[in-house]
Parts: C-alpha cells; structure tokens; sequence
C-alpha cells in the first residue's frame, strides 16, 4: 500500500502527488491598513520589543460539551506554562489585557473586508455574529480570538479551474512570540489586536507549487485595494496538508509564500513515512493493542557516564528515565522529513509538552552516536530487561518534567501504531515542520456574549460596492488586450494607482505603455537616483498625466519633472516646462550646427549622437529625442 | 402547547418566527436554506430574546455563527433535527477525613461554570462534584460541601437574601464548620461584606466573599484561582473576620484578603478590582500560603458562639451630594417617610447651605442623618470649617472613616434594632468590624499616578 517513496523535491511529478493522494487548502491571514485595532482604539502597526510592565496569565482548559478537556486544551494544560504578556503603554490598553470588554467593531476595518469579500464571488452575510475561537497557548490574553464569518463560499481563478473558497472571516490579530525556554512563555503584545482578515479555502489544490501559486493569488487580491498591510508578518498562512490515509496537519504561521512548496512537500513525505512506520510496526506484531513499553528510572546506573548533557543533569540533581518500546528497534532512525528521523516526532513532543527546551533533550539506543558508550548501552539494557528488538529513549529533567517526557515517549510511539496524529505543526528555518500542538477540537467556537450580532446594511453594502476595485486578474487580462508590457503587467495590476491608470488610458486615451512605465519603473528609477519617492502619490501622478494630456509638457520630460517634484517637496505649476516651438528646434539646430563646424569629429559614426546630445542638453526636457532625431537625420546631420 | 412552541422556536418572533413556520424549521433543525444571496448549510440555533426579529441564526459547519435574514429567505429545507441536553458532568468530590470542612454558599454568581457552547449559555457549575469536574484542586485543599441559597445577579441581592445568607452561615457555624466561602457576583460584593460584618458578628471562623471578574467559561478566567484563595483561606486561615477574597494584581499570582467593612470594587471590569480603602488589606493569598499584612484580625476560634443579629430597616437612602444640589432631594425621602439618610459630602463632608432647611426638617421629623465622605479615602471633619458646624447642629452625625456603603448597611441595621436616634447613633459610631478605624496608617492610600518616573519604575519591575 504505501510501498512509494518519495523522490527529492526537484523530482517529484504531478503524477507523484497524485500517488500519494496529495491534498491542501489555506488559511490566508493578511492584516488591514487601519489607524486602529479591531475592538479597541489602540494605534495599529506600531512595533517595538520595548515594554513598560509584564503580566502573568495562566491559560486554563474550560471543559468541552462531552465533558471532557479538549486535546489542545489538556496538552496546554499539562505544560503549565507561565504566560507572561510584555506591553507598552502606547500600544496595549485594558482591553488587550483582558482587563475590559471589547468596543464596538472597527468600522473602516469591516469596510475593507466587506470590499475584499466582494471580489471572490461570496456571499456576505447578512447579520455576523462575533465568535470567540479559544486559544490555550497564550497567544491571546482571553485565551480566545474574536473573530466573525464577513462571507461564505465564493471562488478565485487559478489555471483553467475555480479555487473554492469556504469563507472569510474579520479577527483581531494574536501576540507576538518573544520566546518559549522551559515553563515560561513570552509574548509581545503589540501587534494583539490588529484587524486581519483570514481568506479559507477548500482543499484544491494538489501540488505543493499549486499551493503557493493560489496563495500568491489571494495575497494579490487583498493587496490590490492598496488597504491592507505588507511587509514582514502582514500576511501569514496557516497550510492545511493531507495525504491518502493520513491527517489533515496544520502548518501555522508560514512567514513567506516562497517557503510554501518545499514545507507542503516536507509534510506530505513526513505523513506519508509516518503511514509506511505504521505499516511496518504492524508488520511486525505490534498495534496499538499490542503496543508495549516499561518505564525505569536509571539516575544511578548513569551517573558515571561521560556524556555531558546527562552527567550534568545529574549533578543538578535532575533524574533519568528510560522508555523501553517492545519491538521498536530501528523504527526512530526511520525517516521522516528531509534530514529529519522519527526520534524527533518524539523529541519535539517531549520539548513542548514536558518543557524540556533545551536540545538534545532525549537520546535513543537506535543510534547511541556520540551519547553512552556501548557498555553503558548493554548495562541498560540488561537491568531495565530490554531485548536487542528493543528500543529504549532516555529523557531527563526534574521528577515532574521527566516523568512528564517519558510518558508523552510513549503516547507518541503508541500513535505511531496507529498513523498520523493530529496535531498543529509549526514552519522551521529548513523547510521542515516540528510539533507545535494537538490540533484542537472542532468545539472550540462559541459565541461572543460581549458583542451583540452586527446587522450589514444594504447601504453599506451599495456604498462599498460603488467604489470596489476590480480583482487583479480582470486588470491582467484588459493590459494584455490594451498593450501593456507583459513584465509591467504584475505590478501595475496591484498598484495603488491602478484607478489613475484606468483614466489614463480610457478617458485621457494616454498610450498604455507610456502610463504603465510611468507609474511602474519610473519610481525605481527615481530610486536608484536616491531620491524618495514616498514624495509622489497619486495627486503628484495625476498633475503629470494631466500636463502630457494638454499638451503641456512631453513624455520624454516626465522622468526629470517627477525628479523635480520631489527636490521641491511638491508639485508646484512653475516646474512645468513647455514644450518647444518648431522654430525653436530649427534655431537651436543653427547654434549646434555652428558649433559643431568648429570642431573635429574623429569618429564620422558617432556624429548623430554628439549632435543630439547638444541638441538634448540645449532642449532640456522640453522636446522628445525621437522628434530631435528625426529632424536631424531629415537634415542631414548638419553636413 | 404555548410551551412547547416557545422551546422549538426558541427567541425567534416576528418575521423570522413566520418563516421558521412557514418551511417547518425549528431550533436544533440540520438545514439547507436557499436565499437571494446564494445557499447556506448549517443548524438553526436559537436567538438571543433582545435581539431583532429579522434575523434567523445558522451555525454553520466550521462552528462559526452567521444571522440570515428572513426576508432573503426563498426556502428551507430540514435535513433532520437533534435536541441537544447540556449537562455538566459530575465527578465525585473525594473525601478525606483529615481534610477541614468548608461550605460554599451560591448567591448566584458564576464563580464556576461551563458553557454550551452552541447557544453560548453560561451553565453554573455548582454541586461539590460540578466543582470538582472545573477545578479538582479544590479536593487537596478541603471537604467541600455546597449550598444554593439564591440564582440572582448581584444587583439583586437585597434585605432578605442578606438576611438568608446571615442565618445559614450562623447554622453553618453552629454545626461546626471550619471556614465558609460565599460565591458572590462582584458589583455588590462589598455591599453583602459590609451588612454581613454586622448581622454575622464573633464568627469563629472565616468567612469569605468570592466571586470572578472574568466569567470561568474562559480560558483566562480569575474564577478557578479566586476559588482556590478563597477555599483555602476558609481551610487554612486563621483570620476570622468576613472577608472579601479576589485578585490583588491582575496577573495571575496571588489574592488579597480585604476586610468586609473596608473593601471597595474600584474599576467596572478590571480583575484586580478590590480594594482596601483607607487601610491595608488583612492578608495575601496564594495557592500555597497565606501571608498576613495585619496582625490586629480576629483569630479563629474553636467554639461556635456566633452572634447573629439580623436586624433591618428598609428605609434608609444614600444621598449622593453634588454642587447645586436643591433641597427637594432630601425633602422627597423626609415625605417618603425615610427614616435614615446617609450623604456622602464633598472633601472632609460637606454640602450647600441651600439644603439646611431640609436638613432641619429631617431632624424635626427624627429622622437619622449621617455625613460620610465621597474622597472615600479620609475622615469626615465637620469641626474644621464653619459649615461643618452649621450641619452638626441641624443633626447631622460625622461618621468618621466608614466608607459610603458600609454606613448604608451599618444605618439599616442599626434602625433596624431601635428608633431612639441616640441609642441608632450609639450603634452607628461603635466600630464593630473595622468599620470606623481610629488611625489611618501612612500606607492607607496609595493611588499610585502612572506616568510619573519612579512609578514606572515600579510597574516595570513588578507584574501588574
């Protein structure tokens, strides 16, 4: 059944991923251009590590309708994190701190997402309810997100398909992550608060290329109203990934669309060897029924050994437990992951939910390389009674942290008998993923008794509607009509001038390739030249498009006029220079000419050159060089 | 049949009910709806009583809550129906014989409580072995045993429940308990502490107030900590005094002990909210240890002669003074019979000359008058100034440091005991509880001023 495996990234087919039943949707996250946060009147967008005071939660599992605790819940439970929120006084109000109901939902917020969702086809909804959707790890001081469904449904363009969209929800953003070393957990809580949008959809996409591709194309969307913010951690996608016979898996807080395809992959191998283990332990007897393991505590037979990290543990007076796994042997140097083996599905376990952070934190007999000598090994493995078909895992710590690691050693063994666990994973600097939690349960949700249901009018609707922008890809296919260059085409269709563009050409009847070039490399020139072009905004553009409408200035003069603008800090009717008369360009020609007969000009081909740069340097932006050129040739180059 | 009709189509009206009628759609229905905007899957939940009636509520798959409105709604098709019953599981309170007995009386807040999560509905978890499901610490600390006296919002609370409460806590105390935690909603949490210090008097144990700033539904709730202090101080402590148990910082870290006759909620929704006004609160409380910061409390006795006085006069007001202030305010409670006026004057307790006729009136009537502070912090003064002078002589009685509140629940019950003014003013200015404190120490007030440097300081070297 799961007898293929997988190739290099490079190598792998679309016929691969079909193989092996590849499957993955998205969850978009892209934070709005707002002056402030989503349910209070904090400034939004303002970062900075600096804190004036710390607060110290505990998060606390509420119990599930069956009476029971939540995975998610029991995992962040067992932890027992302390979760310490480092604000400042500028950016975190009482709100934030869980020290005061939510205000009244941010109104230029909603608008922005109401014009994103009517651009993908969904269904607004009519009234939206605000959910709190709990969060355990601290990440919000209330231990919940609030967050609302804005539409339902609706789809993008990708190829020759329809991507499907499940839905778009409104919600504040979480904290930042400052660190996380054993029980104590750090968050920076600027960023709490800041309304983003997150985009789902459904699991259509079937390559791991495919899924940054659309995830490019729904970044794009929201961009393109130029009210949403970019730059670091503007926009971030959870990645949902799945293979035949494993789990939906999380990937959280992807940072960079670039880093998509080799994670989506790395998951889907990592499932699908985890599946190929599973094949194997079952192969070889052991099931989760079967499954079969022994706890010792080993301090004493340990602490003459040599490896560091256990002799030190030691001498702090820390304890060492070993795990026997019946019939484990092999299984933990079987790979996973790229570069990356079944010893750490275990080791990552023991990381987050014993909190033992510092690495290596357990090691194996499946390979003892560079730990305990051999003779260490075998004493071991004689006083615990392991057999050579077994596998022992050693962990350490304080009696509750090491108790705690040699029990989730054996719950995440057990789980290998029985596939793919479901958890939330999080993104690493490799492009692998590790464990980050259980994947928590669909009960999760409940209403939000502080907000009453927010009705979406129909003139709300109308007004947004009269002024929405038109998805990117509809600009895309109109610039291939109208001439646009194709490596202009991308940029343009995001540009915030794209509605300048449009009058450009449809009420002006500007050249395409001209405003396009104007609006798009002009700036990068003008970059280059250390000049900022922060100066120019759409008012600076229109002035100049009006100015070559009527005739008032030449294209050529375009580039040095906006230079202009921004030396004297603004647009201003004086930097205007008007184009010249033909009999100017006829006297200016007789002064060249003379000049020009005075001189020796050695090389005969560079002729037309020398003379249109006196022509051009005399003319100063005030003619365009193919007129200058063409009036030259047509007199012979003034031979 | 009326009954009946209100369960299925449970807050709809309106609109909304008619449409839920007209496709026989009902509450808990698994549903595909049609509208002008496109199709929508999902189950019909019920509505919120106050909301509008234009609106039918869909859960849909992903667990999110969306509203429809009625009027878009072209057909509903019913794809099955599940009621759903939400309990709370219970779980045995373990008993161990060398534990203290503790009993928790509910007057109706939610110190614990679980949620449905389809309607949102706040569940109380009550019963030892609800609490005990919430929060099974609680079975290390103590034999718990519970008692619901009352369901009602704090602001409800009023003379008969004060005087229920009173009453079950001196049987409580004469059946030997060793501490009683009171489970309260917090807006007048310290107006319950306040009228208790008087009606419970020489308790041999603690008795503690609790209650939660952040309902215990949430992840982040105070209401598993608070109860955890507040247990084990009834346990543990030996301060018998009626005493109000919540968070000191707003971080999760330790709970103050705040004596119930000085104790004050200072902030609408911070957790930290209670506070010891013109003093310093009894004790710290951790999960671990009680630390006390006074010595001057009553210690816990072995006996159980508690003295239970619950006495009280109704007609009693708190005049609220304020610049401009006419004398037809006081004038309405002289002619609405009032027997008992507590005003809370300006600085060291003053109001306007224009109210000396009326004040005059009070007295010709017998009415008793007393003058507390609106500082909050602070004595009444009413000999530094003449206008002070003037009010004592139309009858007005300074009241020294008692607090607002406490002198509110201190007049009701003294009037409740005699109409002999001098006799009500002979019980109103004998502190019973630390209602009338000779001394204000130098750490009695400290409103620390953000912004300025050293208190900056401070905050940044001490978690909130």
């Amino acid at each position: 059944m799961y007898d293929f495996e997988f190739k290099p990234f490079e190598e792998m087919t679309p016929d691969d991923y079909a193989r092996v039943g590849f499957m993955s949707g998205l969850e978009v996250h892209q934070q709005l251009k707002t002056n402030h946060k989503l349910f209070c009147r904090c400034p939004a967008g303002i970062y900075s590590k600096d804190y004036d005071a710390e607060i110290l939660r505990h998060m606390r599992p509420t119990l599930s309708e069956l009476g029971e605790y939540d995975g998610t819940a029991l995992m962040e439970f067992k932890t027992k994190k302390d979760i310490i929120y480092r604000i400042h006084h500028d950016t975190v109000c009482t709100y934030e701190m869980d020290d005061t109901p939510p205000f009244q939902m941010n109104e230029q917020a909603l608008d922005i997402a109401l014009e994103i969702a009517m651009m993908t086809k969904s269904k607004i909804v009519d009234e939206m309810h605000i959910a709190r959707k709990q969060y355990l790890d601290g990440s919000i001081p209330t231990g919940f997100q609030r967050t609302a469904i804005v539409s339902v449904g609706g789809s993008i363009p990708y190829k020759d398909r329809e991507i499907r969209l499940i839905q778009m929800s409104i919600e504040e953003d979480s904290c930042r992550e400052a660190s996380d070393i054993g029980h104590k957990r750090i968050y920076i809580a600027d960023r709490l608060g800041m309304p983003l949008i997150e985009t789902v959809t459904f699991p259509d996409m079937k390559t791991p290329v495919e899924v940054a591709e659309v995830n490019d194309i729904i970044r794009r969307l929201s961009r393109g109203t130029g009210k949403v913010r970019t730059g670091v951690g503007a926009g971030r996608e959870d990645v949902n990934v799945s293979v035949t016979g494993g789990t939906r898996i999380e990937i959280k807080g992807v940072p960079s669309i670039k880093r998509i395809p080799l994670l989506t992959y790395n998951e889907a191998m990592r499932q699908w060897n985890l599946l190929r283990i599973r094949e194997e332990l079952h192969k070889r007897g052991i099931t989760q029924e079967t499954f079969s393991y022994k706890i010792d505590d080993i301090t004493k037979l340990l602490h003459k050994t040599y490896y560091q990290p256990i002799s030190k543990a030691i001498e702090e007076g820390l304890i060492v437990k070993c795990v026997t796994l019946r019939g484990f042997k092999g299984i933990l140097t079987k790979k996973t992951q790229t570069d990356t083996y079944f010893s750490k599905e275990i080791s990552d376990r023991v990381r987050v939910i014993a909190c033992l952070t510092t690495l290596p934190n357990i090691i194996h007999s499946d390979s003892y390389e560079n730990t305990l000598s051999t003779s260490e090994g075998l004493k071991i493995r004689k006083t615990v009674g392991a057999t050579d078909d077994d596998t022992l895992v050693i962990v350490w710590g304080n009696q509750a942290d090491a108790e705690m690691g040699a029990n989730e050693i054996v719950e995440r063994a057990r789980e290998a008998t029985i596939g793919v666990p479901s958890e939330t994973r999080q993104a690493l600097r490799d492009d692998t993923n590790g464990f980050e939690r259980i994947l928590p349960g669909p009960d999760r949700m409940y209403p939000d008794t502080d907000l009453p249901p927010k009705k979406i009018t129909n003139e709300r609707l109308d007004k947004i509607k009269s002024d929405v922008i038109k998805p990117f890809w509809m600009y895309e296919k109109w610039f291939e009509e109208i001439g646009v260059p194709e490596d202009l085409r991308r940029d343009l269709s995001g540009s915030m001038f794209i509605r300048l563009f449009e009058q450009c050409i449809k009420e002006w009847k500007l050249e395409p390739k001209l405003a396009a070039t104007v609006l798009i490399q002009y700036p990068k020139r003008l970059k280059r030249r250390r000049l900022d072009i922060g100066l120019i905004g759409e008012n600076e553009f229109r002035k100049v498009f009006e100015a070559l409408k009527d005739n008032k200035i030449v294209k050529d003069a375009i580039l040095n006029l906006l230079g202009k603008i921004i030396i004297n800090n603004g647009y201003s009717d004086e930097l205007i220079i008007e184009p010249c008369k033909n009999q100017e360009l006829e006297n200016t020609f007789k002064i060249v000419k003379e000049q020009i007969s005075k001189m020796k000009i050695i090389r005969e081909d560079k002729r037309e050159k020398i003379i249109m740069g006196m022509m051009m340097r005399l003319m100063q932006s005030r003619i365009n060089g193919k007129e200058v050129s063409e009036f030259v040739n047509s007199r012979n180059l003034g031979r | 049949m009326k009954m009946e009709e209100n369960e299925i189509y449970k807050g709809y009206k309106g609109k909304s009910l008619e449409v839920l009628k007209k496709f026989n759609a009902m509450i808990w229905c698994d549903v595909e709806v049609s509208t002008t905007n496109g199709d929508f899957i999902g189950l019909i939940l019920p509505r919120s009583e106050n909301a509008d009636h234009e609106h039918i509520v869909l859960k849909l798959r992903s667990g999110y809550n969306i509203g429809l409105e009625s009027n878009k709604i072209l057909d509903i098709k019913v794809n099955g129906r599940k009621e759903f019953q939400y309990k709370i599981p219970e779980k045995e309170f373990p008993y161990s014989p060398k534990k203290p007995r503790v009993k928790l009386f509910g007057t109706g807040g939610t110190i614990a409580s679980r949620l449905d999560y389809r309607t949102g509905a706040v569940i109380p978890a009550f019963s030892p072995g609800e609490l005990y499901g919430s929060v099974p610490e609680l079975a290390d600390i103590c034999n718990l045993e519970t008692e619901k006296l009352y369901g009602v919002f704090s602001e409800n609370m009023g003379p008969g429940q004060w005087r229920g409460l009173a009453e079950a806590i001196g049987k409580e105390i004469e059946k030997g308990v060793q501490g009683i935690v009171i489970g309260h909603g917090t807006d007048t949490m310290h107006h319950t502490a306040a009228i208790l210090s008087f009606m419970v008097q020489n308790s041999p144990v603690p008795i503690v107030m609790v209650g939660s700033q952040r309902s215990s539904d949430r992840p982040s709730s105070d209401a598993a900590l608070n109860l955890m202090h507040s247990v084990k101080t009834a346990a543990d402590s030996d301060i018998a005094e009626v005493m109000v148990c919540m968070f000191g910082p707003t971080s999760d870290s330790y709970g103050l002990l705040h004596q119930g006759t000085r104790v004050r909620k200072m902030h609408s929704s911070y957790r930290s909210t209670f506070r010891t006004i013109g003093d310093i609160p009894i004790a710290m409380v951790d999960r671990e240890k009680i630390t006390p910061l006074r010595k001057d409390y009553r210690k816990r006795r072995n006996d159980n002669n508690v003295i239970i006085n619950t006495s009280f006069e109704e007609k009693v007001s708190i005049v609220y003074y304020y610049p401009n202030m006419n004398p037809d305010i006081i004038d309405s409670l002289i002619d609405h019979d009032y027997k008992g006026i507590i005003i809370a004057g300006t600085g060291l307790g003053h109001v306007n000359k224009p109210l000396y006729p009326a004040l005059q009136r009070a007295k010709d009537k017998n009415i008793a008058v007393y003058m507390t502070v609106q500082t909050l912090w602070g004595y009444v003064q009413m000999y530094v100034y003449d206008t002070g002078r003037d009010m004592m002589e139309l009858g007005v009685v300074p009241t020294a440091n008692m607090l607002p509140e406490v002198a509110y629940m201190k007049l009701c019950w003294a009037l409740g005991q005699s109409n002999d003014l001098e006799e009500v003013k002979r019980i109103m200015l004998t502190p019973i509880s630390h209602d009338i404190t000779e001394r204000e120490p130098s750490n009695g007030y400290l409103i620390y001023q953000g912004g300025i440097p050293e208190v900056e300081e401070f905050i940044s070297k001490y978690r909130k």
